[in-house]
């Protein structure tokens, strides 16, 4: 059985079937990406995997028990986490301060032991601290743990996410469009850094609509259109597929109508 | 000179200020002021502490209350019919009135659990409103629209606290330092970080695998039991109460000091209730108008600094422990490799 295994899902809203019998999955230490144009269904699949809707149909599996269906909390504390395609920081909050939020579920002190600060507070406090310097320097953003969030740039942000996914423990990283508005070499930062996390251990679910980015980096490709997945494999063999080049085709298209 | 005020700013110096204030305060009342102007210390005491329970709630949580004058009732009745029927003593009576408070806030909270946003401030001022109308309606208990009279002042190891000795005021003192210490703890904790995470972005605060609802009602209970003590304190201190002190103005009052002192600070609340407890003092005349004043303060902030007057960001570094910077200086810049969380060693084998 696999790490985490995602058995023909399908979620509608209202007639629209925004993701239609979608399977994949993904053993420990891998990297896979799901790909597609814009409006495929991909943020919706992250969505049902991390408790934010039910799903209407199929299943979700992860180390041999079902996480489908599940409040966002529960997954968390499953080990899976995620970032958001539009940017969720706690941008009244300092870089440290994001951080040491995502520790928050592994911090088990009682309301007494905060208003007496006792040993047991001091501990926690003060490894959840270390720890978030210590993710927060191994992502370049260790002399920017004072700022707040909202005063980092871009790219910067979203590698604040990514720490803040981190420590919360998590064993299996979702990461939205890592790379949206990201300049060719920042990204290409990004993707250095995501390499050094896999070899570190993490397994990673990688979104991201232009497939060129992640061509490199993803043992498997997963392609979604109009919520259906219509190709997998290798990233060759998908970059050859035919109907993955005319659902691209299409999908630019469409953003040419959009912008 | 612009040199020298940032100089003055430094975080190395708060201290230091911080206990000038305090020493400054508590050497006031020996200047022989006026009971008026004594009293006057005290309503903006009782108002600071009111605005910092409501903070902990809408400043730091940003759940919006219409209806904290409930609490404030709550604990200002239960402490004062105890006090008069049963001869509590002041201390047990504020408990007692802490408590019921607590758990009335509690009751709200649960049966709100859903509602978000405007609906629940809508939710709160019903509250409020309902919580009045037991007070004015059930007489046998409450006295209705007469309320309460003769409340005994409080007393401390058989010496009664008067305004005159001076020690109402240094009751008042001792309280809000007692309530802002518990603030300053329960913000500076992951509690504190769940409730600005859950102000900031709640959808990314249960990614973050805080239980939102529970910190939720966490801090209505907290806001409540902070009124609930104020109540208390002020029942005594007045030593008459009735229905018409616990109204919806009240309750935006309470909000309009969060909101002009700088919601989530806690300066702001100090500055805040000293400026609108003691404005409508100063200027009598405009007494009939109060409403009116507090309505534009409203409208003024949330237009040109929604923040509040002393709402800014601190620029002084993220303070870490020194704990904590040893462990950081001792790692220095080794290279750290990210592994996954693979679970504890059992702690307890067996
Ligand atoms: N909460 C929702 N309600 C209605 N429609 C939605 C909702 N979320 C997503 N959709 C629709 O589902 C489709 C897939 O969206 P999404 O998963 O965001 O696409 P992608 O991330 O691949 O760009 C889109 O047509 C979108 O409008
Ligand atoms: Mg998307």
């Amino acid at each position: 059985m696999a790490f985490l295994e995602v058995k023909s899902i399908s979620k509608h809203f209202g007639g629209l079937m925004a993701v239609d019998q979608v399977s994949f999955k993904i053993e420990k230490g891998e990297i896979i990406s799901i790909i597609g144009p814009n409006g495929a269904g991909k943020t919706t699949i992250f969505n049902m995997l991390t408790g934010v809707y039910s799903i209407d149909a199929g299943e979700i599996d992860f180390e041999g028990k079902p996480i489908h269906n599940r409040s966002p909390q529960e997954v968390v504390s499953s080990g899976i986490s995620r970032t958001f395609q539009n940017i969720r920081l706690f941008s009244n909050m300092r870089v440290i301060e994001n951080v040491l939020v995502g520790t928050h579920i592994d911090t088990h002190y009682s309301f007494l032991d905060v208003l007496l600060r006792t040993k047991k507070y001091k501990k926690y406090e003060a490894e959840n601290t270390v720890k978030a310097v210590e993710i927060l320097r191994s992502i370049g953003l260790g002399d920017r743990i004072h700022d707040y969030a909202d005063s980092l740039s871009y790219g910067a942000q979203r590698k604040l996410e990514i720490a803040r996914a981190i420590a919360t423990n998590a064993k299996v990283l979702l990461l939205d469009e890592p790379a949206a508005g990201m300049n060719p070499q920042e990204s290409e930062e990004l993707l250095q850094f995501i390499r050094t996390l896999r070899d570190g251990g993490y397994t990673i679910i990688l979104i991201e609509h232009d497939m060129s980015v992640v061509m490199n980096i993803s043992d498997r490709i997963y392609v979604i259109d109009h919520g259906k997945k219509i190709a997998e494999g290798l990233p060759d063999e998908v970059a050859n597929n035919p109907r993955v080049i005319a659902a691209y085709l299409g999908g630019e298209k469409k953003y040419a109508e959009n912008s | 000179m612009k040199n020298i005020l940032s100089q003055m700013l430094l975080p190395q110096f708060h201290k230091f200020y911080i206990a000038a204030i305090i020493l400054t305060l508590i050497f006031l009342p020996l200047l022989g002021l006026s009971q008026y102007v004594l009293r006057i210390m005290i309503m903006i005491g009782i108002y600071a502490m009111l605005a910092m329970g409501l903070n902990m709630l809408t400043g730091y949580t940003g759940q919006v209350s219409l209806g904290h004058a409930a609490f404030y009732a709550i604990g200002a009745y239960v402490s004062a019919l105890l006090a008069t029927t049963l001869q509590l003593n002041f201390f047990i009576a504020m408990l007692a009135g802490v408590v019921v408070a607590a758990i009335s806030s509690l009751l709200l909270a649960l049966t709100t659990l859903r509602l978000t946003g405007t609906y629940l401030s809508i939710a709160t001022l019903g509250y409020g409103e309902i919580i009045r109308m037991i007070l004015l309606n059930w007489e046998p208990v409450t006295n209705g629209p007469l309320g309460v009279r003769n409340i005994p002042r409080p007393s401390f190891l058989g010496y009664e606290l008067t305004l005159a000795n001076n020690g109402i005021y240094y009751l008042m003192l001792v309280l809000l330092g007692i309530i802002s210490l518990l603030c300053y703890l329960i913000i500076n904790s992951k509690i504190g970080r769940a409730f600005i995470a859950i102000k900031e972005d709640e959808l990314a605060a249960q990614f973050m695998g805080i239980k939102t609802t529970g910190y939720k009602v966490l801090a209505f209970v907290i806001s409540a039991s902070i009124a609930g003590a104020a109540g208390s304190f002020y029942a005594h201190m007045i030593r008459y109460i009735d229905p018409n002190t616990f109204t919806f103005d009240t309750s935006i009052l309470m909000l309009s000091i969060v909101i002009l002192g700088g919601m989530g600070t806690f300066r702001g609340m100090y500055v805040g209730a000293a400026i609108l407890i003691a404005f409508p003092e100063a200027l009598r005349f405009l007494a009939a108008y109060r409403f009116v004043v507090y309505g534009l303060i409203l409208v003024l902030m949330m237009r040109f600094r929604p923040q509040g007057l002393l709402g800014w960001r601190s620029s002084n570094p993220y303070r870490l422990s020194k704990q904590v910077s040893e462990m950081l200086a001792q790692e220095g810049n080794r290279e750290i490799t990210l592994k996954p969380f693979e679970g504890k060693e059992e702690a307890v084998k067996g």
